[in-house]
């Protein structure tokens, strides 16, 4: 093998390998420190995320979020743009979509409100990330501080909406009312059910075939089409970018709205697919989960899928783990996301400089 | 006409007593972002050092303890931040998010492990907390007007570290601007290959000024568990740490005007709170969340270039990658 056919290797598989396994023994650590054994607490969370139907239902449930939030984190990724805002552009987008949810004339046929209802949290996760977008573009304000204010602002708008705008008369909690049926996207167990099939209950819905659509879309556009072509050159270098025609403020603007777009479909699988109605925090931490996710997968469809099931099946176990010890709570789900974003993203490189010296040395020719 | 007086007196109060960690933060920003590393990580660091110094406070039973035990756990994020972005040269912004979110998640498994409750540690204690103090001649001067009412709410009765809040802006200021540290600091942020050139550590400058920023934040989140409240609650930082961010970009990067930005920041929540419900004339009832998301547009408008122009250190965010 060529020193850059084994490069390559490193980069592309080994190195990610190893700050995965990183991360899952640092999380063992934490749990020997908290005085649980990690290897009855894998058993107990595999089992519980994987075991039985209802606990594979809610895994792909939570899955369905991470993978929205983990592709709009990695669409931006490529523009070489830092999208930390995704919580707020969650929020957003779920307010879109329960606009269209709440409103639209209950006579219309599913057909037409669901994917009205879906363009909804589109629209305004993309017009939440426009400002940030525009300004990063245009007046050079970093993206990184006005996203983190924008989750803020996201935040004290929502609360603003629930409270005196969309509580219904007489309710005490900040809530909507509930969503016209039309708007409802149904249950896998359901859908199961009018095959012939019977399964346990669970929050698991057919937006998980809308994340599956979005993710080929994703890939498809980032790697097939001119835009897609520009957002990655522009990404690598923006010098190179504006040479070969490409306007690098545009190439900003395009891809913070898709990015927003993406993060604004949590709210179409929390609030569509379950709750039928808006409520506050619906988006908590998915937001942030979406950046560990992106990490995770290299920014790259296939892996995002694969770390959202990941994170699905750490989110469901977690729970499990909450229920079946003492000492664990679902919170060790936050500690392992915090250090899957420390070993996959910050630290990328610690294991490089071993890597190369022993599995591709510089040859003395060379 | 007095009431109206004591009102606003008792807001400026308030006001104090909110932007204490809001100056330990946004001076620990300002050290780090000084240097040419950019913190995201404020708000992990002061929820830690919450966490920490309560529950070393309630164990040990003592504030000092706990105050030391705060500003050590922050330091130790402090260095994970720096080992990632300084030494391994990983991207600062995203070894500030896992920071945050290691905290987050950290607090809620260790409260339940030590203390079998989920989010919070156990009631401090009067003797295991930091007190308010009675300044002297709150008697003898209470009897002027106007200047007795503000001497004795305002001044007098905080505790010993608000006092050093106020304190420490001026020292940060003094090193920032007068030491031979500060120099190199102010030059590494700016230029770092000049720094180098000279024969000066680019990296032992950058992990100095994250330590220092370290030791800031875990007074910050000390004073919030133990001298503002007294116990840990979860996520009782409640962002904090970004507002101090934001304080520290409207202040740009100058100590005493990131102490003004805190101080209006803090105002702007103390209103929040009095404003709960009142009817204006005219406009009628502001919206608390209004006030509440003001910190955050005013630091946006700021950005946007609308008021004046903030422009970061030259070599902030970016690792420092030596030629051979």
């Amino acid at each position: 093998m060529t020193r850059d056919r084994r490069l390559s290797w490193i980069n592309g598989l080994l190195l990610p390998l190893f700050n995965v396994l990183t991360a899952f023994i640092a999380t063992g650590i934490v749990f020997l420190f908290i005085g649980v054994d990690p290897i009855e607490a894998t058993k107990i969370l595999i089992y519980g995320a994987l075991g039985y139907d209802e606990g594979l239902g809610y895994t792909l449930y939570y899955a369905t979020n991470f993978v929205f939030t983990g592709l709009a984190v990695a669409v931006a990724f490529h523009a070489g743009l830092f999208n930390i805002g995704g919580e707020g552009q969650a929020y957003v987008g779920g307010l879109g979509t329960a606009l269209v949810a709440l409103y639209m004339n209950p006579a219309l046929s599913a057909w037409i409100v669901i994917p009205l209802a879906i363009s909804g949290g589109l629209l305004f996760g993309a017009l939440w990330a426009i400002i940030p977008a525009y300004l990063q573009a245009y007046r050079g304000s970093h993206i990184v501080i006005t996203t983190i204010m924008f989750n803020f602002i996201a935040s004290s708008l929502m609360v603003y909406v629930l409270v005196n705008v969309l509580r219904e008369v007489g309710e005490m909690s900040p809530e909507s009312g509930d969503f016209i049926e039309a708007s409802w996207i149904p249950f896998v167990h359901d859908v199961l059910a009018n095959f012939g099939y019977e399964v346990t209950r669970s929050p698991l819905n057919m937006s998980i075939f809308v994340a599956l659509f979005f993710s080929a879309v994703v890939w498809f556009f980032l790697w097939h089409t001119r835009w897609g072509f520009a957002i990655r050159a522009a990404g690598k270098s923006n010098e190179a970018a504006i040479y070969s025609g490409i306007n690098p403020k545009k190439i900003i603007v395009v891809t913070m709205c898709i990015s927003g777009a993406l993060a604004g479909l949590v709210g179409i699988n929390e609030l569509m697919g379950v709750q039928h109605r808006l409520f506050l925090n619906f988006n908590y931490g998915y937001g942030f989960g979406g950046i560990a996710v992106a990490l995770m997968g290299r920014n790259h469809p296939v892996g995002i899928l694969i770390a959202a099931f990941l994170f699905g099946i750490l989110y469901q176990g977690g729970a499990e783990l909450d229920f079946e010890l003492q000492n664990v709570s679902r919170d060790i789900v936050v500690v392992m996301q915090g250090l899957v974003i420390l070993f996959c993203g910050g630290l990328e490189y610690l294991y490089r400089p071993v890597l190369i010296r022993y599995l591709a040395p510089v040859e003395a020719s060379e | 006409m007095s009431d109206f007086f004591l009102t606003t007196v008792l807001t400026f109060d308030a006001s104090v007593r909110i932007c204490v960690p809001l100056i330990f933060a946004s001076m620990a920003g300002l050290f780090a972002e000084r240097s040419g590393v950019v913190d995201i990580g404020l708000e992990g660091k002061l929820l830690m050092s919450a966490f920490i110094a309560a529950s070393a406070a309630s164990v040990f039973g003592s504030p000092w303890l706990g105050l030391i035990a705060g500003m050590f756990a922050s330091s130790v994020l402090a260095m994970i931040h720096g080992f990632a972005s300084i030494t391994y040269k990983g991207n600062q912004i995203v070894s500030g998010v896992a920071i945050n979110i290691l905290a987050s998640g950290l607090t809620m498994i260790l409260t339940l492990a030590w203390f079998k409750r989920g989010g919070i540690t156990p009631t401090l204690q009067n003797d295991e907390r930091f007190l308010s103090i009675t300044l002297p001649g709150v008697d003898i001067i209470d009897h002027i007007p106007i200047i007795g009412v503000i001497y004795r709410e305002l001044i007098s009765g905080h505790n010993i570290l608000v006092y050093l809040a106020f304190v420490i802006v001026p020292i940060v200021w003094w090193v920032v601007y007068r030491t031979r540290f500060g120099l190199r600091l102010r030059a590494v942020g700016e230029n770092p290959k000049a720094v180098d050139t000279a024969g000066l550590s680019v990296e032992g400058l950058r992990y100095r000024a994250l330590l220092v920023g370290g030791i800031l934040c875990g007074i910050g989140g000390a004073y919030i568990s133990t001298a503002y409240t007294a116990q840990f609650t979860k996520e009782m930082t409640a962002g904090a740490g970004f507002i101090a961010l934001a304080a520290l970009i409207f202040g740009k990067w100058h100590p005493y005007k990131v102490l003004a930005a805190c101080f209006l920041f803090a105002f702007l929540q103390a209103l929040s709170i009095r404003l709960q419900g009142v009817v204006f004339p005219v406009i009628g009832e502001i919206p608390v969340q209004l006030i509440d998301a003001a910190p955050y547009i005013l630091t946006i408008i700021l950005l946007a270039g609308f008021i004046g122009k903030a422009v970061p250190p030259k070599a902030s965010a970016q690792p420092y990658i030596k030629e051979l």
